[in-house]
């Protein structure tokens, strides 16, 4: 009853005009983004950080959330009309999508990509908006060692998701860590690492920092090869466009088991959308009564990834409101800009700031159904995105980068720093190792070394503190338990296909 | 398997990185009064670094690792990347003295022009034009202030 409720509290918000306008505007540009390979929504929310400062936190959030889910539904019009997905989590959609497409039911294709979509990711905010609040009551419980062994799980999770190598994956983070260090010491007011800078003693710019890392090192990596690819056309009409009846009784388990799967999957932090929508393949294949057919242009092989997918987007919120724990790139960035906002991600925000937890979880239910509405009869018009000529986006790209981190502080040294952090973030790329868990480490420093620091306080130097608690020390149990994982051979067999299939 | 390059470098720089942390949070104090010092944390993070830096250079020369031939830098193709990178820090520096809108210009027909062969005269005109859009919507619409160089540009 509190939840419904609460919800209505949520509406209230949502939908007062300006952040209708927002929600829309953020879900037509996180379809856009979805629907360009190449420019994906971290990249996406990285560049308009610093233009949301001077925006209502409610109404930012609402926006920025609409580019993370919206995207995820525009990523499935490359895989199924391009073979080329637009996001790493519409990879598996190539596979039956594009043979759809190939068959002539290219609509059809992008039609139930659209309503499994829909369905999972309604299904994924009533698991948001029913999970979240007890779990962040449970979390009023922690003190700093329970947060230190949280944060330690949670980098924990993403260095055995996040890369091929665990160990780059650990180099990253630790790399992570070590920029949060630079400035002024919060305890002893000493300063670290600034290498005589005065502009470092309030710590790295994260907005700098994480344009650089996403939306620089995407421009280059693009830049490296020239080309395009042939569209398939779509066949004009609403009917067109639209699944049969069939099809949508072939997609009955499809859109359960992309809603479950993509939801759960999502909460848990290094998983991410891409292992949800092949988990969810594999399943609908396992259970299928015609397994042979998968890969062929079957309908259930693209509604159960979609669907993933999108829940994902729900479950991947859960940890990140209630523990203030971010499990991937997007979420980093979100928990990023809800700390400059002045926010203390964590249990209490939903308490303290009830309007902007329940206000977005309200604009998911109608950015879901704008989406909906968008999608079906708009799928051939945003394709036409993709004819937009690589060598006019990726200027603006890099202007929208270079305006939004200046705007900031109005200070050159840190569009400085974004191209040095751009240079990084292309690095890193090209040897395999993980931005998501540099940014994480860099989100999470300051938390982490000041519960650590805290809880060394409280035992006057017992580091025992850490493991004779029993939340916290079920929490490192965990941690060493996860990282020891993969010398079991078939542990470490299945690591590697899920993080390459994220890659 | 194979020895990867890229790895033993990479490697190799992070475990001096790893070094220089710890060179500098040792003359940081490691403890304070009643709690642990700036230096500790940092001294820590170093240590990890070190030590995970020098297996990753282990496992890459005694090719523990199994690297696919994408995972390693591919320097032709990542030279466009680098040309690319330098021309955007090179519009930076002009920033200050040339402003925004005439730097980005030149950095739109460098690259149009240099990276993806383009004719010169449509590439001056849609770098004027993105330039032109980005001064209206950013300077005058959003009232954002954009780099103004030494000459008011």
């Amino acid at each position: 009853m509190a939840a419904l409720e609460n919800l209505l509290l949520g509406f209230a918000v949502a939908l007062t005009p300006i952040n209708l306008l927002w929600c829309l505007v953020g879900v037509i540009l996180g379809t856009v983004v979805g629907v360009l390979p190449g420019l994906g929504p971290a990249a996406t929310i990285a560049m308009l950080l610093p233009l949301t400062l001077k925006m209502d936190h409610t109404t930012a959030i609402i926006a920025l959330a609409g580019i993370f889910y919206g995207a995820r539904y525009g990523g499935s019009t490359t895989s199924i009309l391009l073979n080329i997905p637009g996001e790493s989590s519409s990879v598996v959609t190539c596979l039956d999508g594009y043979q759809l497409a190939r068959q002539g039911r290219a609509g059809a294709a992008l039609g139930i990509s659209a309503i499994a979509s829909f369905i999972a990711g309604t299904v994924g905010i009533l698991g948001l908006m029913l999970i979240a609040p007890p779990l962040a009551r449970f979390a009023l419980r922690f003190a700093p060692p329970e947060y230190f062994g949280l944060m330690v799980l949670g980098l924990a999770m993403v260095v055995f998701l996040a890369g091929k190598s665990m160990i780059k994956a650990l180099l990253a983070m630790l790399v992570g860590l070590w920029i949060a260090t630079i400035g002024t010491d919060l305890f002893t007011a000493e300063s670290r690492f600034t290498f005589g800078q005065v502009k470092l003693l309030g710590g790295v710019d994260f907005i700098a920092a994480t344009v650089g890392i996403f939306a620089i090192a995407e421009v280059l990596v693009n830049l490296e090869s020239r080309g395009g690819a042939e569209l398939f056309k779509i066949s004009k009409g609403l009917r067109n466009l639209l699944p049969t009846l069939q099809d949508l009784r072939d997609c009955r388990f499809a859109f359960l088991n992309g809603s479950l799967v993509g939801f759960f999957v999502g909460a848990l932090p290094g998983a991410g959308a891409t292992v949800a929508s092949f988990l969810s393949y594999g399943i609908e294949k396992a259970f299928s009564r015609h397994p042979e057919k998968f890969g062929t242009g079957v309908i259930e092989g693209v509604a159960a990834p979609e669907g993933a997918n999108n829940a994902d987007a729900s479950g991947a919120l859960v940890p990140l409101l209630t523990l203030g724990i971010p499990g991937g790139n997007t979420t980093a960035i979100l928990l990023g800009g809800l700390i400059l906002w002045g926010y203390k991600p964590g249990p209490l925000l939903i308490q303290e700031h009830p309007e902007l937890f329940w206000g977005l979880v309200a604009s998911m239910y109608i950015g879901n159904v704008l989406l909906l509405i968008l999608n079906i009869p708009l799928v051939p018009l945003f394709a036409q995105i993709l004819r937009l000529p690589y060598y006019v986006l990726y200027p603006l790209i890099l202007g929208i980068s270079v305006v939004g981190v200046y705007s900031v502080n109005n200070s050159l040294f840190d569009v400085w720093m974004m191209g040095l952090f751009g240079l990084l973030g292309y690095l890193m790329r090209k040897l395999g190792f993980p931005a998501a868990a540099l940014i994480l480490g860099m989100v999470l420093g300051d938390g982490l070394e000041r519960a650590l620091r805290q809880s060394l306080m409280m035992s006057q130097g017992d580091i025992a503190i850490l493991i004779n608690r029993p939340i916290s020390g079920i929490l490192l149990l965990i941690t060493v338990g996860l990282l020891c994982l993969p010398a079991i051979r078939k542990v470490r067999s299945w690591r590697i296909s899920a993080v390459e299939q994220e890659g | 398997m194979k020895t990867n390059k890229g790895n033993i470098l990479a490697g190799a720089c992070l475990a001096a990185f790893g070094l220089y942390v710890i060179f500098v949070a040792s003359k940081l104090p490691y403890v304070s009064e009643v709690e642990p010092g700036p230096g500790f944390f940092p001294l820590w993070l170093g240590i990890g670094l070190m030590s995970c830096a020098s297996y990753l250079v282990l496992s890459s020369f005694s090719a523990f690792t199994k690297e696919s031939p994408s995972d390693s830098l591919t320097w032709p193709a990542a030279g466009r990347a680098v040309v690319a990178w330098c021309g955007l820090m090179l519009a930076i520096a002009l920033f200050d003295w040339i402003g925004f809108s005439a730097s980005f210009v030149i950095l739109t027909v460098f690259l149009i022009v240099a990276l993806d062969r383009r004719p010169l005269l449509p590439s001056i005109g849609v770098a004027i034009g993105l330039a032109v859009g980005f001064h209206l919507l950013f300077g005058l619409a959003l009232n954002v202030s954009l780099p103004a160089g030494r000459w008011g540009l």
